[in-house]
């Protein structure tokens, strides 16, 4: 299939960037959607240009490292699947197909499609965990979690950290990631102790990072791989209301 | 600064505690809005009931009442505008880059101009207070119920109010506007409530949908049905009621 | 190439396994009891690296520091949470025997032993298997969402051909769950500050002060910037090289380089030759892939494997003319339950990916390509019911249907063997310390647990045991003896390491031939996987050792870089993997070529049982099944690099049974 491809390129951090044109013909219809990156590069590669830069690694849709937007959609407007996991199929002969990077003022672009997502991991380091001394856990079965609290916490646990999330929204809010792991934690009783300190501690380090907030429009959950549901913005609310009622009052 | 003055600083500080602002303060101007439609709708029991209550309202606690609820409302109105713009602000920044290709999956139409539709309430507020609060236009402020003259006729004022078609035309769009923001509105303030999941989803959508619309029809009726001349000033009944007051007049906040 | 005694005798000393004494059940219990330690006011002096931010140095990196030492951490990911510890589905073992169904520690080691085909150290894999309980609780307690029952309780499903239930799960995510608890808990440390992370860091070199590893060079991948990083001890956590192959499993940045590097500056690379071939992967459709993608094993336990019984009803399906469901059940040869009645289509993953092999070199592939076998869930689906099927393995058909377009619930899933782990890695003692000095080795990347073969939902036990119970009682042994701070990057040993590692740049990118990278890469690949793969013989070996000097010579001759040193280059990042997958390679078809046995993930074509055997005769194995030669061959082959195109020298690890009886591996 012939495609014409509209490229965000971007040589450094600080470089304005712009949209270019590739024309990617005869790509094969069963290539994945990065592998049809690949054979362009290969052709820019030959050509002597530079490549078009954009992250991936696992290419079966868990290790979240990729991160393109494509036609406007992170991670395209096929539901539950990352970047990686989008095939050529899809598309149509004689498509015009445009890629651009998640954007967001928190993940500033490093290069072409490449941005910078330290700032989920900064989050998780300001409360999401629970904090247990390698070798003090007690035996696994000594707390029965009720399943259907396990499969609530797995559901909001199976966020991959990609970030399309904070580019599908208007206000590139990382409200469904932070829900997400608030939620994951905050649900099972090892999570308890800490409950309120995460919540707000996670919060403060989203507001920090420069993350806009919620309209609840549901883009993220829309967009999300893993396809979590904006439910768990909801009960971050609510955890936090709560927690900064207990934290203003309570001894 | 004390822990209960960090924690309420840091609330306001933080996006969540500010969205909880509007949220709340969203719940309060609905809750004003279903009571103000409630009042209004007294017009179809005729003039007495209407400028009975009114009379009412101006006159609870000794005339304090109104100004105690007006107080409270200009408060949570003020709240719910400076938050909303903070939130905006902090949200239009996050985000310093536009897509060449915009798209957009499922937002809807209301939720994406929440601060257009929320400034055309703002401006429509300003114009029904100077109508019927402030009443501006002479003629208006100077009706009195013809049974007490004493007090002001709001009965008569409504229907002479609306014979102006453009007028009535403002009111039809800038109401429907309004009700485009309860409609996100509502169902957002479960969401940031943290009301939302699984099991109540399906119903807050339906709850924002159904207030909303008994709002739009409830408040639109009068001019409506006043600009088609099925709703009409029928001269002076007999009963002498007592005082005036006029029920717009809660709409100043 | 020093295959004799000599070489093995004279370096016996350079190879001590460094087993503890005593009962096998005792030794890790004994060892942890009389292991040196550290005075806490101590341990924050000393500086430690690890290089990886999976299961093994995530969660190695922050038990280090929550004990107090400072960490610093390197990954080549964007966030330590990437690493491909990630993918796995299936789950992790442990012995909990909260099934009661009859499983014991013993039982665990027994079976990851035999698994292994007898050619693991069975004081380490007795350590894991004692280990696997601690990693259950550990990880519960962090929050890793485990299936459970009703109850409350965890739930655990039989994996990989085990007789017992012990493998803990959480849906077919586990490697991921698993990976966000040591990630949190490596975030944790961070924002106490006793982890330092590096993400999008590569490392390029060792760096060795006398003899022993004091420190790493390493290449900013967002600036370019070469570093050194000095400390008293460096722990490499890099993976596996499946990547060799070019198809894999692996994540595409999964490399070589730094366990290459340690290997280039003396440690020693063992059993390179066991690499496991995954028997559930999506067949290859063309030469644009860039990788292969598994599907979780536990398909297999509902699912039948099967071909036609003849190869002209194959090619009418691979053209189109046949479907699956045009072929009767009396012409379908279902032939893992036909060799190995007892396992069936559970067969251990050697023996599936052989058979699948077997099966399409006959001519009885059905996936166009030819390389493709069907794995058919209309009778369970018959059996169960849809819903059932979709509740055990929805996701799993779903990501097979976006990638390959077919509807499993209505036609066959079509599987094919690709390389998925590999069992070999550097060499390392039961401290986890390579024979250099200083230089600890965990996960994937040593060579230790598994032996020629690695079980099903053992890996991730392994990761974690290492790097959350190992190294933080061993590692002590080494530091106690060493001066805190002892190294510092102004040696002149940093100096030279970067100066290295910026030569070898700039050489790289001076180059400007007229191929890619990845070209280079599929034709090593390739060759690799057509020589050294399911089948191996000593001609095609042979071959392959002519083959490999010619790409590394056109490699360097006319490879393309586009781009500088400066600021991101991923083609200048891919052009330093390859370069050492081409040389890692040699390694790789020497150690294939001397191992004349075939075990495990190693089939050697010349060592097969014959119908002569009394195995077959007896009716306790079948003709064609691997041949062991434990006579010759019970040990473990470490390599030692020597200049490229010089034959790497070999040193051996006598493996001695003091627990265990060897026996022909059969699940007939």
């Amino acid at each position: 299939m012939n495609l014409t491809l509209k490229v965000w390129r971007q040589a450094h951090a600080n470089d304005t960037g712009s949209i270019q044109t590739y024309e990617a013909n005869d790509i094969p219809v069963e290539a994945s959607f990065l592998e049809m990156l690949d054979i362009v590069n290969e052709r820019i590669i030959i050509d002597g240009g530079d490549p078009i830069h954009f992250d991936h690694d696992c290419r079966e849709g868990i290790c979240g490292m990729c991160s393109l937007t494509i036609n406007g959609v992170p991670h395209s407007k096929d539901r539950g699947i990352t970047t990686c996991q989008v095939h050529m199929r899809k598309f149509r002969d004689g498509d015009t197909i445009w890629i651009e990077p998640f954007r967001a003022k928190a993940f500033p672009i490093v290069k072409d499609l490449m941005v910078d997502r330290g700032a989920f991991d900064r989050i998780i380091a300001a409360g999401g965990y629970i904090d247990v001394r390698t070798g003090s856990a007690p035996d696994a079965n000594a707390v029965p979690i009720p399943k259907h609290d396990a499969d609530a916490s797995f559901d909001s646990a199976a966020c991959i950290g990609c970030g399309a999330c904070v580019a599908a929204c208007k206000n590139a809010s990382a409200m469904l990631f932070v829900g997400a792991k608030a939620n994951h934690l905050n649900r099972l009783p090892q999570g308890e102790p800490e409950k309120d300190k995460r919540t707000l501690a996670l919060v403060r380090q989203m507001d920090e990072e420069g993350f806009g907030n919620c309209t609840n429009q549901y883009e993220c959950e829309a967009v999300c791989p893993k396809e979590i549901s904006a439910d768990v913005i909801a009960k971050l609310n609510r955890d936090y209301g709560a927690a900064v009622a207990r934290d203003a009052v309570a001894d | 600064m004390n822990a209960l003055g960090k924690a309420l600083l840091g609330f306001w500080e933080s996006s969540i505690g500010k969205k909880l602002i509007v949220a709340v303060t969203g719940i309060m101007l609905v809750g004003f809005l279903v009571a103000h439609m409630v009042g209004n709708l007294l017009i179809f029991q005729g003039r007495e009931s209407l400028n009975d209550y009114a009379y009412f309202l101006h006159h609870f606690l000794h005339g304090w009442g109104i100004w105690i609820f007006r107080l409270g409302l200009i408060g949570a109105f003020t709240l719910h505008i400076i938050a909303t713009i903070a939130l905006v602000r902090e949200n239009r920044s996050a985000r310093n880059s536009r897509y060449a290709y915009d798209a957009t999956v499922q937002a809807p139409r209301s939720s994406r101009m929440m601060i257009w539709s929320g400034l055309t309430v703002l401006g429509f507020v300003i114009f029904h207070i100077l109508h019927f609060t402030i009443r501006v236009d002479p003629d208006l402020a100077a009706m009195k119920d013809p049974m007490d003259p004493s007090r002001h006729d709001v009965y008569g004022m409504v229907i002479k109010g609306f014979q102006n078609p453009i007028v009535v035309l403002f009111y039809i769009v800038a109401i429907s506007f309004f009700c485009t923001h309860l409609n996100h509105g509502i169902s957002s303030l479960f969401q940031t409530l943290g009301l939302r999941s699984e099991k109540t989803r399906w119903v807050i959508g339906k709850i924002g949908i159904a207030v909303t619309i008994a709002l739009w029809l409830g408040f639109l009726s009068i001019p409506f049905l006043t600009s088609v001349n099925i709703l009409k000033d029928k001269g002076s009944p007999e009963k002498s009621a007592a005082h005036g007051a006029s029920v717009e007049e809660v709409v100043k906040s | 190439m020093a295959y004799d005694g000599s070489t093995t005798g004279s370096l016996a000393g350079t190879l001590e396994s460094t087993i503890p004494d005593g009962p096998l059940s005792d030794k890790w219990t004994n060892y942890k009891s009389n292991a040196k330690l550290i005075n806490p006011a101590n341990k924050r002096k000393y500086n430690i690296i690890v290089v990886g931010s999976g299961l093994a140095g995530g969660s190695a990196a922050a038990t280090l520091s929550e004990l107090g030492y400072q960490v610093k951490c390197f990954c080549y990911q964007d966030s330590p949470r990437r690493a491909h510890s990630i993918a796995a589905q299936g789950g992790i073992n442990a012995a909990k025997n909260y099934q009661n169904d009859g499983d014991s520690v013993w039982r665990l080691f027994y079976d990851t032993v035999k698994g292994g085909d007898f050619r693991s150290r069975e004081a380490n894999v007795h350590r894991l298997a004692e280990i696997s309980v601690n990693i259950i609780d550990q990880c519960v307690a962090q929050g890793v969402p485990f299936a459970r029952e009703y109850g409350g309780l965890l739930d655990n499903r039989s994996f990989g051909g085990a007789q017992v239930s012990r493998t803990f799960y959480a849906r077919g995510q586990t490697g991921q769950q698993l990976l966000i608890g040591a990630y949190q808990a490596l975030e944790k440390e961070i924002s106490k500050g006793g982890v330092t992370m590096y993400p999008r860091t590569e490392m390029l070199d060792l760096v060795k002060v006398d003899g022993h590893a004091k420190g790493i060079v390493t290449r900013d991948l967002r600036t370019g910037e070469i570093e050194s990083h000095a400390a008293d001890c460096v722990i490499l956590a890099t993976g596996g090289y499946g990547n060799v192959f070019f198809l894999s499993t692996n994540a595409m940045g999964c490399n070589v380089m730094a366990a290459f590097r340690a290997h280039k500056r003396g440690a020693y690379m063992a059993n390179p030759c066991f690499t496991q071939i995954h028997p559930t992967c999506i067949p290859v459709s063309g030469d644009y892939q860039s990788k292969l993608t598994l599907m979780s094993e536990s398909l297999r336990n509902d699912g039948r494997i099967w071909v036609p019984k003849s190869a002209d009803t194959a090619k009418q399906i691979r053209e189109g003319k046949l479907t699956a469901k045009d072929v009767a059940e009396e012409d379908r040869d279902y032939y893992l339950e036909r060799k190995y009645p007892s396992f069936g289509n559970l067969a251990p993953r050697d023996i599936s990916s052989r058979s699948a092999k077997e099966a399409c070199d006959e001519g009885r592939g059905v996936a166009k390509t030819g390389l493709g076998v069907f794995l058919d869930f209309s009778d369970a689906i018959a059996r169960l019911g849809e819903d059932t099927i979709r509740a055990r393995y929805g996701n799993l058909f779903q990501m097979y249907e976006k990638i390959s377009g077919d509807n499993p619930y209505q036609t066959p899933m079509m599987i094919y063997p690709a390389v998925h782990y590999t069992m070999g890695g550097l060499w390392v003692d039961y401290n986890l310390e390579s024979n250099v000095k200083g230089l600890h080795v965990l996960g994937e990347a040593n060579f230790s647990d598994h032996g020629a073969n690695r079980l099903g939902a053992s890996a991730l036990m392994q990761g974690l045991a290492d790097g959350y119970f190992v190294i933080p009682a061993t590692l002590p042994n080494y530091l106690v003896d060493q001066t805190p701070g002892s190294a510092s990057t102004d040696m002149p040993e940093f100096k030279e390491a970067e100066a290295d590692a910026k030569e070898r740049i700039e050489k790289l990118l001076s180059i400007n031939g007229t191929k890619t990278v990845d070209s280079f890469h599929r034709e090593l690949g390739l060759l690799v996987w057509d020589k050294c793969g399911m089948a191996r013989t000593k001609e095609g070996l042979e071959e392959a050792l002519k083959r490999i000097p010619e790409i590394r010579k056109d490699f360097w001759e006319n490879v393309k870089i586009p781009g500088s040193a400066d600021g991101v280059n991923m083609e200048l990042e891919k052009a330093g993997r390859v370069a050492d997958f081409i040389d890692f390679a040699e390694v790789l078809c020497h150690d294939a070529l001397d191992r004349e046995e075939s075990c495990g993930g190693h089939f050697r074509e010349e060592y097969q049982f014959t119908k002569d055997d009394e195995a077959v005769q007896s009716g306790y194995t079948n003709e064609g099944e691997a041949k062991r030669r434990d006579d010759e061959f019970a040990y473990v082959s470490a390599w030692e690099y020597t200049d490229p195109g010089d034959e790497p020298i070999l040193h051996k690890e006598k493996l001695v049974y003091e627990n265990v009886k060897l026996s022909v591996r059969s699940y007939k």
